[in-house]
């Protein structure tokens, strides 16, 4: 897979870089600042982006900017948003472009889980939703109306949900079968009022309810 | 102790008071009055001079020469002052109107009662004091206990003078500045500090930011890339693998300090989005409902999230609630942030709630922290923060 790294710490630059390159990937440009992210990606026409948030030139969020602007022009370019903190609002507004297929939000910290932290990329490069574990343990806590409906269990499920799982990965974290898990979804769907639609739009929107709490 | 004005000097013991300077300064102040009277008598000559050819050039002249007097009398007033009230004196917005009004009085006025005062103070001792050698042909019986109540009345003029040079002084300063500007200026500072206190933490913010944070991230990542290519059950990987959670560990908790520190969000998103944050890793679930119109100036965003981020945190600690809820919104041009839960009560103000520590913060905003915990709960803290 061609990628684009967008991060402003050179030394963690070269080794994210590195570490993408180990797994088989083309980094096929590695910048400093948002202003080149865009540039680069009009230039290498990648099939994703990893960007820090918080860049040159402001050191605010430019980053996360960056990537919905890129987002916004070509909707299928995967996107993998790296946070030094959890902060919901970038996540929601991540997954509002493109509906939330092929974007993720997460920590920095997970860079250090290496093998965890490719496999992310490569179900954002698939199309795939991946939302910070810490972000949604903070969900869980801040749960209002119409998310306080949900049982303990479909709370648990729409947590792996927004972590990107499929229904077979999550049936295995819970040890129950696949049809019990198609079944809270179901439930989940009904008590968020969603109505039925692609499977997957629902997940995000399922996903999206969730983060705006 | 050190007396900052010679009216306060009056209130020290006799004896220090008339061996210390300031009956001398309070002299040399009404003494000084000799040079707005030389303004006055420039005037009054170009007056009568201007009246000898036409009644209407006397006007003219009269006024042109208190009008040319007038800035060189407003900063003579200054100086002179310094003798009896060496602080400095606040310079206000309306200063120069505040001068010309000093000067004019001065000039009008004030000059002469001064030097009255001065000559009926010291005068009257003195010719008592001098009673032999000034009446010629006196008894000693009269002329000697004469001359000693003059010496002991010398004493009784420095009283005299101290506090006329004093009271002048006050009202001096009075009309130079309006009795407020001292809090304005207490209040500015304050302000200045409050910033500087800001501008600090964003600076410490951003050093851990660029500096320990990337290392660590880039630490734990070659440590990660080490378990990799480690047999799976040597003792190097168990080793290595240890390091690497030490290493993430010592990032969460980084990340914790960091935004104790300061919350960039709050910079970057505004007073919800930080406020949505700060709910959101509350063990006590809150419910969070700020809706403003937009961005608010930063002391006000800044100070509305401490008094959040404090009242969570004993919400937490001290409450024993189930929940909490934040409400935020505008009424009328004021900030109102609410932050109520149903624990237990009895939050006392005084037993240090963290709450009272930002009072400082508040005052510089001309904010209003109010808490009603009734024994039994609930627990209510308002805010109010005018938002402009």
């Amino acid at each position: 897979m061609r990628v684009v790294i967008a991060e402003d710490a050179v030394l963690l630059r070269e080794g994210l870089a590195g570490l993408l390159e180990r797994f088989g990937h083309t980094v096929v440009a590695s910048v400093g600042d948002a202003p080149a992210l865009i540039e680069a990606v009009a230039e290498h026409r990648p099939e994703a982006v990893v960007t820090d948030v918080r860049m040159p030139p402001g050191f605010s969020d430019e980053g996360l900017r960056a990537a919905l602007h890129l987002r916004a022009r070509r909707p299928d370019l995967a996107v993998l948003v790296l946070s030094q903190y959890v902060e919901q609002t970038y996540a929601a507004e991540l997954l509002e472009s493109g509906a939330g297929a092929g974007v993720g939000y997460l920590l920095k910290d997970r860079i250090g889980d290496v093998r965890e932290f490719v496999d992310a990329l490569d179900r954002v490069a698939a199309g795939g939703t991946v939302v910070d574990p810490e972000v949604v343990r903070q969900l869980l806590r801040r749960r209002r109306d119409p998310l306080a409906r949900l049982t303990p269990r479909e709370q648990e499920v729409l947590g792996l949900i927004a972590e990107g799982r499929t229904n077979a990965s999550i049936a295995g974290e819970l040890f129950v079968t696949e049809a019990a898990v198609a079944k809270h979804i179901a439930n989940i769907f009904a008590k968020l009022d969603l109505p039925p639609a692609a499977d997957g739009h629902r997940r995000v929107l399922a996903v999206l309810a969730y983060l705006h709490g | 102790m050190l007396n900052r004005t010679a009216l306060e000097a009056l209130t020290r013991r006799p004896l220090p008071f008339l061996a210390s300077s300031w009956p001398w300064r309070g002299a040399a102040y009404l003494a000084a009055s000799v040079v707005p009277g030389l303004a006055a008598g420039a005037t009054a000559a170009a007056a009568a001079g201007g009246a000898l050819v036409t009644p209407a050039l006397g006007a003219v002249a009269g006024l042109a020469a208190l009008a040319l007097s007038v800035p060189l009398v407003a900063r003579f007033e200054r100086l002179r002052l310094r003798l009896v009230d060496p602080a400095p004196v606040p310079e206000p917005p309306d200063r120069r109107r505040r001068e010309v009004w000093l000067a004019v009085m001065t000039v009008l006025a004030f000059w002469w009662i001064d030097l009255l005062m001065l000559a009926f103070t010291i005068a009257g001792p003195l010719v008592l004091a001098l009673t032999p050698v000034l009446q010629e042909p006196v008894s000693p019986l009269i002329g000697a206990p004469a001359s000693l109540a003059g010496v002991l009345l010398l004493p009784v003029a420095a009283y005299t003078i101290t506090a006329w040079g004093g009271a002048r002084g006050a009202m001096a300063r009075a009309m130079l500045a309006p009795p407020d500007s001292e809090l304005h200026e207490v209040l500015r500072s304050r302000a200045r500090l409050v910033d500087a206190f800001e501008v600090e933490r964003r600076r410490i913010e951003r050093d851990l930011h660029d500096g320990a944070q990337q290392r660590l991230v880039s630490l734990s990542m070659k440590l990660g890339m080490a378990r990799l290519d480690l047999p799976a059950d040597s003792e190097t990987a168990r080793l290595v693998g240890q390091a690497h959670d030490e290493a993430k560990r010592a990032l969460a908790e980084l990340r914790e300090l960091i935004r104790g520190v300061h919350n960039q969000v709050l910079t970057d998103r505004g007073l919800a989005a930080a406020v949505r944050d700060v709910a959101g890793r509350s063990p006590v679930p809150v419910d969070v409902d700020v809706a403003l119109p937009g961005r608010l100036p930063a002391p006000v965003e800044v100070t509305a999230y401490y008094v959040v981020t404090e009242a969570l945190a004993n919400v937490s600690k001290h409450s024993r609630a189930a929940r909490a809820a934040v409400t935020g919104r505008m009424e009328g041009g004021t900030l109102v942030v609410e932050v109520r839960d149903d624990g237990v009560g009895g939050a006392d103000p005084e037993r240090g709630t963290g709450l009272t520590g930002l009072a400082d913060r508040l005052s510089v905003v001309g904010g209003r922290l109010s808490l009603s915990s009734p024994a039994g709960g609930p627990t209510r803290v308002r805010v109010e923060i005018p938002g402009s």
